[in-house]
């Protein structure tokens, strides 16, 4: 792992590495430098496979976290490569020339979050969700159980027990608290 | 030639005895199957809950009049093929319409009853329907060409072309009927047997898990019920002249139930040991092993 | 809405100019009517006998209740000798088997598949989410409350009921049925206007005709 973090600070400036397992790393780099490093990875590292491409809400700091997870099948090692993104006008270069799969990540992520991922084939078609006029929901500033109790009818006199303590009155109702 | 007019309503009971049977029939060898399968199977009556049911559905959507037609033709042909043919031989009462000529007219009207349910299917205009029907026919077409081959060959050699006279001359003993006197001939019938029964391996047209069930696909309530009333009747129909062609003909009613219950049996037992083809392979198997093994019987006549 | 479903103009291959609006005149607009039992009471019976001992159910697994289904096919719970018998095309089918949540995407496809069906038809909604959102009761994408969009006849509930509790379930629907009661088609007829409105709130992009014949 730090012979990797090594090999691939020699061509490009990175942020610190988080070192989760022996074979899992996540590495943070600034975005100029993403496409080099995935190319660097694939080619010289072996690491051929593309896992995800997934979107953390860092709202507090007011900024989009994208994860791109790669593995090296033959060394069964992961390294995940995080890119900062401003919540304003996410947009990021796509991938889907370097991994033609990225492009169903980023059609998802462009539904979800609203990061846009210009020249991605189809980024802007509806994928799950069809006629959804708000925001974006995956963004922690939707909030879902208000728009669920506006949009829907609910049946009333739902309730919502805790398991253990339900059994235990069920089944042992003469045994104190 | 005088027209007896007793015969038709005995022919209509022939048509009652054999609706009945082929409903209990195919009920019971569903159970047998069931049962091979470890499972209990479908109640011994179901089929008549299921045609009632389907009559008894109180709207329908129509598509035309010959999505309406579709169902009935092929009730045609399966009644016809069933009414020209001699069931029992040797009874007046239930030797039905025939005369002599009549193989030419059950060649016939087995394919009588596909082509009109091509086009009535063809008329209900899902594209499911369609390429079933492109699928359904040409695997019928390959099919039946083994069959048309046994029945020049049987033709040649009894020198006749009505099936009471061939009937005849196979009585007098086991060896006597055409599996043993002309045994590539049956081969090849039995082959196309297979193939028009529609269970698998050749049943990719019209099963219930192909791009949904193919020709049969906006056919409903008691369009539905008619084309059900075919799919018991149209089977013994076609083993009634199967076994009249080559098994000897039955001279009872019980010689007919055990007959007809084998040669079914004998689709079904294929029918659950085999995964399906698709059409191009079934095409090819007809061509390469039925169709040469009829060419010969003719030759060998 | 499709771009095949947007009103437009089309030139023939004759040279004629056309306007075609797809919505309008590819699809029958007329609304469903209800078909009321006509028969005497005997033969209703007996019809309803019929249709109660011969249940054939759509093949659509709308949600994670379709797991549940599938072991019914099995030897070991085998609904086949109950005479329920699964059939791939809704022409066919008569009982709709809502299995699980219910998202809006799959709301509208749901829709079509009921409207398609022939009368009388059913629909039983398997597990809580049917009932009252069950474990997804916040969340911006499903239904919460099944019998508003589409009328229901039995609900089973459970966070998916096994094989045996679909068993039974099945049961109670024949008493159902046996007893006349089983008349959703007709309920869904007569109070069409206010279905549809129920459905058109949570479906926003509607391009379906309003009754799919």
């Amino acid at each position: 792992m730090h012979k990797l973090y090594e090999n691939l600070g020699k061509i490009i400036p990175l942020g610190e590495m988080t070192l989760q397992r022996a074979n899992l790393a996540f590495i943070t780099l600034d975005r100029r430098y993403l496409r080099s490093a995935l190319h660097h990875l694939r080619d010289n590292e072996g690491y051929s496979h593309l896992v995800l491409l997934t979107a953390v809400d860092w709202i507090e700091e007011d900024v989009f976290q994208l994860t791109y997870l790669l593995s090296n099948r033959t060394a069964d090692v992961d390294v995940g490569l995080r890119v900062m993104l401003p919540r304003e006008n996410a947009s990021m270069d796509s991938i889907h020339d370097i991994w033609p799969t990225a492009a169903t990540y980023q059609r998802e992520l462009r539904e979800m979050f609203g990061i846009d991922f210009p020249n991605s084939p189809r980024v802007n078609e509806e994928f799950i969700l069809e006629g959804w006029q708000e925001i974006p929901p995956y963004r922690r500033d939707f909030d879902t159980k208000k728009y669920s109790e506006e949009n829907f009818a609910h049946r009333e006199g739902r309730v919502t027990k805790d398991p253990a303590s339900h059994m235990k009155e069920l089944l042992y109702p003469d045994r104190g608290q | 030639m005088t027209f007896e007019w007793m015969k038709i309503p005995y022919s209509l009971l022939t048509l009652f005895i054999v609706l009945n049977y082929g409903l209990l029939m195919t009920a019971i060898i569903a159970k047998i199957g069931a049962r091979a399968g470890r499972r209990i199977g479908i109640p011994f009556y179901q089929n008549y809950i299921d045609l009632l049911k389907n009559y008894a559905l109180r709207s329908k959507i129509t598509h035309g009049y010959m999505f309406y037609l579709g169902p009935v033709f092929r009730l045609t042909g399966g009644i016809g093929l069933l009414l020209f043919v001699p069931t029992i031989y040797g009874s007046e009462m239930f030797s039905n319409l025939s005369f002599s000529g009549d193989l030419i007219l059950a060649l016939y009207f087995i394919f009588f009853g596909t082509l009109g349910m091509a086009l009535g299917a063809g008329e209900s205009g899902s594209p499911h329907s369609a390429i079933g029907i492109s699928r359904g026919l040409s695997q019928v077409t390959m099919a039946e060409l083994p069959l048309t081959l046994a029945v020049f060959a049987i033709a040649l050699q009894y020198q006749t072309l009505s099936v009471t006279e061939i009937v005849a001359a196979q009585q007098g003993g086991i060896l006597n009927w055409t599996l043993f006197t002309n045994p590539l001939a049956v081969v090849a019938a039995m082959l196309a047997f297979l193939g028009s029964m529609m269970r698998p391996p050749f049943d990719v047209v019209i099963a219930p898990q192909e791009i949904p069930i193919g020709p049969p696909t906006e056919y409903h309530s008691a369009y539905l019920a008619l084309m059900q009333t075919n799919r018991v009747i149209f089977p013994v129909a076609k083993i009634v002249i199967y076994m009249n062609l080559f098994f000897g003909g039955a001279s009872s009613w019980g010689e007919f139930a055990i007959k007809v219950f084998l040669l079914y049996l004998f689709s079904a037992f294929v029918g659950v040991a085999f995964p399906r083809f698709r059409v191009e392979q079934s095409i090819r198997f007809f061509m390469i092993w039925a169709v040469p093994i009829g060419i010969l019987s003719i030759l060998l006549v | 809405m499709k771009e095949e479903l947007e009103k437009r103009v089309v030139k023939g291959p004759d040279g004629f100019e056309f306007t075609v609006d797809p919505l309008q005149d590819y699809y029958c607009a007329e609304a469903p009517k209800a078909h009321l039992p006509v028969y005497s009471k005997i033969v209703e019976g007996l019809f309803n006998w019929a249709r109660a001992e011969s249940i054939w159910i759509l093949g659509f697994g709308t949600g994670c209740g379709a797991i549940e289904m599938r072991p019914l096919m099995t030897p070991r719970f085998d609904a086949y000798r109950f005479g329920v018998q699964w059939r791939p095309t809704p022409r066919q089918a008569n009982l709709l088997m809502i299995s699980g949540y219910l998202s809006t995407k799959t709301l509208k496809r749901a829709i079509r598949a009921y409207e398609q069906m022939q009368s009388p038809k059913y629909v039983v909604g398997l597990g809580s989410c049917t009932i009252n959102g069950g474990m997804y009761w916040d969340s911006y994408n499903t239904i919460k409350k099944l019998d508003d969009y589409m009328p229901v006849d039995l609900f089973i509930a459970g966070c998916m009921p096994r094989p045996e509790a679909l068993l039974a379930g099945f049961n109670e629907l024949k008493k159902i049925i046996k007893a006349g009661k089983a008349e959703g088609a007709n309920k869904y007829a007569e109070n069409f206007d206010w279905y549809k409105a129920n459905q058109k709130s949570v479906i926003k992009d509607w391009d379906m005709p309003d009754y799919n014949w």
